[in-house]
């Protein structure tokens, strides 16, 4: 018995199981959190659950809050691929958007059907643009990409207030935003395209960038998995050396999956500023880069995966924000505990309770179906 | 049938003025910083709790923590009935429009910010002739003929103060020391009191000896850099010389609690109007704080002086430049 190799759990246990442990350990940590306020948990629960599902317009809301997080959490995963931790997907989201604006701002005399490619490509090539010069410094001087990453947001958010504070503000303004876009590059909602075909939902911010999300997806999947490419983004992230042996270059891979990561949290700005905001302002980001990586951790960077932590994510920040309408002492700060330990424990503690439910499906599974090797 | 009218009208107009009365629904949407930022959403709120405590009613209130979410709570204070949302900050302009629009029977007021519509209120603030008082106040209390601004983000805002600051102390001493620094470049600079710290303390180093923050709860970090360094330091919005009595020299008061008790007052009273109200000097709406933690640090003549300055600026001979109007300051 001493020889057997050790025994693994079947993959759903790993994909499925294990998460939904998380979550529950996370809900159960929340909930006393909760109580120790003098709240009851489950009012909580219930109120978060209707504020995120319980009504069209909340499912609106939620999927919109989820189309960001697709892009963000897909753009992680596309550089993890790649044994690359991609921090900047704030910084990239935030100069994609900027991309999104010019295009919107300065050929608006072009009609919607013309710009909305345009746009596209724009919110790609700044936010790759972003990515690049990190990924560069990591190929050429191996300067760790976590760091100047994470300082990359940074000089993106100074650049920012800058043009909006000084170079794009409508004149004559107290806040630091641009002119609206003009009204015919507003990208549709989707309340809106479904008013002509008869179905009625609530309003809310959801547009058509969604479905460009679920694009995104696909593409990634068959990009990873089934191109020459993405087979050799994943040598590299698996064993680099292995891959140099196989004629792969690592560099060249850091390069490309920079860009390709930072290209789709340049996405964001789609969401954001073609279809929300109409118009370029500051933070529009608003912490969903970071979020990404959860997401990403949580969806063990399959696109499948990484919509359904999308979804959660998405759920999650638009249900917390409508339970203080119904119970003020689950104020912002209460907010972001509950956020920040489902993160936590969705996220970050990912291999602390994997071991251990892997673990025990073998001992309760396992025994039963090798009843020979048992001897 | 005239007869049945008419007795639907008296019954509905009865109907409506017990209503007001009794389910007078007032509701309050705070920005970013939140409730308790010690400074321009605490204003806010100690407003709408003076009006609670003073009639017993209750208002609907919510904190919003990303860009988006302001439309959405002002569009859920509007649908669940509130008859009047007050919108704090000026971000919340571009949601308020849209908001607005949808529901043209509800009554809003926004502060810091003007949004044209016939259902809403627009309450601004005249933040660089305040700025300029304590800008008087600061360069006649500075020894070392040298004063400091620390400001949150480089937007035009906070610029205002800043330009307002500056005029004011170049009034009192055309050849006045001056540095300004603004915190960061994300929202955390609202909220960075270590780094506000750090920032009073470099322009300690430097030479100042008068700091003014206009920087949210960044601004508490400088407070405490002074009271540390034994230098003095400006509040803002609400008054703050209770923090560190004895180096906080004064606070530029910006009366957003007046203007959030006046707005849910008038609006229960019947009196509230839409249109543009400009708050400035002349209408008590700016001004500068005076209590027994600072009258020690504020001389007679440096009361004549500010006092002097105030007039002028009410009557029209001093005119402060508002760096808003074209995005630059004169100095």
């Amino acid at each position: 018995m001493a020889t057997a190799e050790p025994v693994r759990a079947p993959a759903w246990v790993r994909v499925g199981l294990v998460p939904l442990v998380n979550l529950l350990l996370a809900f159960i940590v929340t909930g006393l959190v909760v109580l120790a306020v003098g709240e009851n948990p489950f009012e909580v629960l219930r109120l978060l659950v209707r504020g995120a599902f319980g009504y069209p317009e909340a499912i609106g809301y939620t999927l919109y809050y989820t189309t960001n997080f697709i892009f963000t959490g897909l753009a992680v995963a596309v550089a993890i691929h790649a044994g690359l931790f991609n921090i900047g997907g704030e910084g990239q989201a935030y100069i994609g958007g900027l991309g999104v604006g010019l295009v919107c701002l300065y050929l608006d005399f072009l009609p919607f059907i013309v710009v909305l490619p345009l746009a596209i490509i724009a919110a790609a090539l700044f936010g790759a643009a972003w990515a690049f010069i990190p990924a560069l410094l990591q190929a050429k001087r191996g300067s760790h990409i976590v760091i100047t990453t994470i300082m990359f947001n940074f000089i993106a958010a100074a650049l920012m207030v800058f043009l909006l504070g000084k170079v794009l503000i409508k004149p004559g303004q107290m806040s630091p935003e641009s002119r609206q876009f003009a009204d015919h590059l507003f990208l549709p909602k989707i309340h809106e395209v479904l008013e002509p075909v008869g179905i009625s939902i609530g309003r809310s911010p959801l547009n058509l960038s969604f479905i460009w999300a679920l694009v995104c997806c696909v593409l990634v999947y068959l990009f990873i998995w089934r191109t020459r490419w993405g087979y050799e983004f994943r040598t590299v992230g698996q064993n680099e050396r292995a891959a140099v042996y196989g004629g792969i270059s690592p560099s060249r891979v850091t390069i490309w999956a920079m860009v390709i990561s930072g290209a789709l949290a340049g996405f964001m700005g789609i969401n954001e500023i073609m279809g929300v905001n109409h118009r370029l302002l500051l933070n529009f980001t608003a912490g969903y880069g970071f979020v990404g990586i959860a997401v990403a951790l949580m969806g063990r960077n399959h696109p499948v995966g990484i919509v359904l932590a999308a979804l959660l994510f998405g759920a999650l920040t638009q249900g917390v924000a409508e339970v203080p309408f119904d119970i003020p002492a689950i104020d912002r700060e209460m907010q972001q505990v509950i956020q920040g330990l489902i993160i936590l424990f969705a996220g970050a503690l990912e291999y602390m309770v994997r071991p251990h439910v892997e673990r025990a499906y073998v001992a309760l599974f396992r025994p039963r179906r090798q009843p020979v090797a048992a001897e | 049938m005239r007869r049945v009218l008419l007795a639907a009208v008296a019954v509905s107009g009865l109907s409506a003025a017990a209503q007001a009365q009794d389910d007078f629904l007032p509701a309050v949407v705070f920005d970013m910083g939140g409730k308790f930022d010690r400074s321009f959403n605490e204003g806010i709120y100690n407003g709408v709790e003076q009006f609670r405590e003073e009639t017993g009613i209750e208002y609907r209130e919510f904190e919003v923590t990303n860009e988006s979410q302001r439309e959405q709570a002002l569009r859920r204070m509007a649908r669940d009935g509130a008859d009047i949302v007050i919108a704090v900050g000026f971000a919340q302009a571009p949601a308020l429009e849209v908001v607005a629009q949808e529901f043209p029977d509800t009554r809003f007021t926004i502060i810091d910010m003007v949004v044209d519509l016939p259902n809403v209120q627009s309450v601004v603030f005249q933040e660089h002739e305040g700025s300029f008082l304590v800008g008087v106040l600061a360069a006649m209390a500075s020894q070392t003929g040298a004063v400091g601004f620390v400001g949150g983000m480089d937007i035009p805002l906070i610029s205002k103060f800043a330009c307002g600051y500056h005029q004011g102390a170049a009034y009192v001493n055309p050849d006045i020391g001056y540095f300004e620094n603004m915190t960061g470049t994300t929202p955390a600079a609202w909220n960075d009191p270590a780094k506000g710290a750090e920032l009073a303390q470099s322009q300690f180093d430097r030479g100042a000896d008068v700091v003014y923050a206009a920087a949210g709860a960044t601004g508490l970090g400088v407070l405490q850099a002074a009271a540390d360094a034994g230098k003095l330091a400006i509040g803002v919005d609400s008054n703050q010389n209770y923090l560190h009595p004895g180096t906080v020299l004064t606070s530029m008061l910006k009366r957003v609690d007046v203007a959030a008790y006046n707005a849910f007052r008038s609006a229960m009273d019947g009196t509230w109007e839409p249109g543009v109200q400009v708050l400035g000097l002349a209408e008590d709406g700016v001004g500068w704080a005076l209590d027994e933690n600072n009258e020690s640090l504020i001389t007679d003549e440096m009361k004549a002086a500010v006092e002097e300055a105030r007039q002028k600026i009410i009557a029209g001979e001093i005119e402060v430049h508002d760096y808003t109007v074209d995005n630059s300051c004169p100095l």
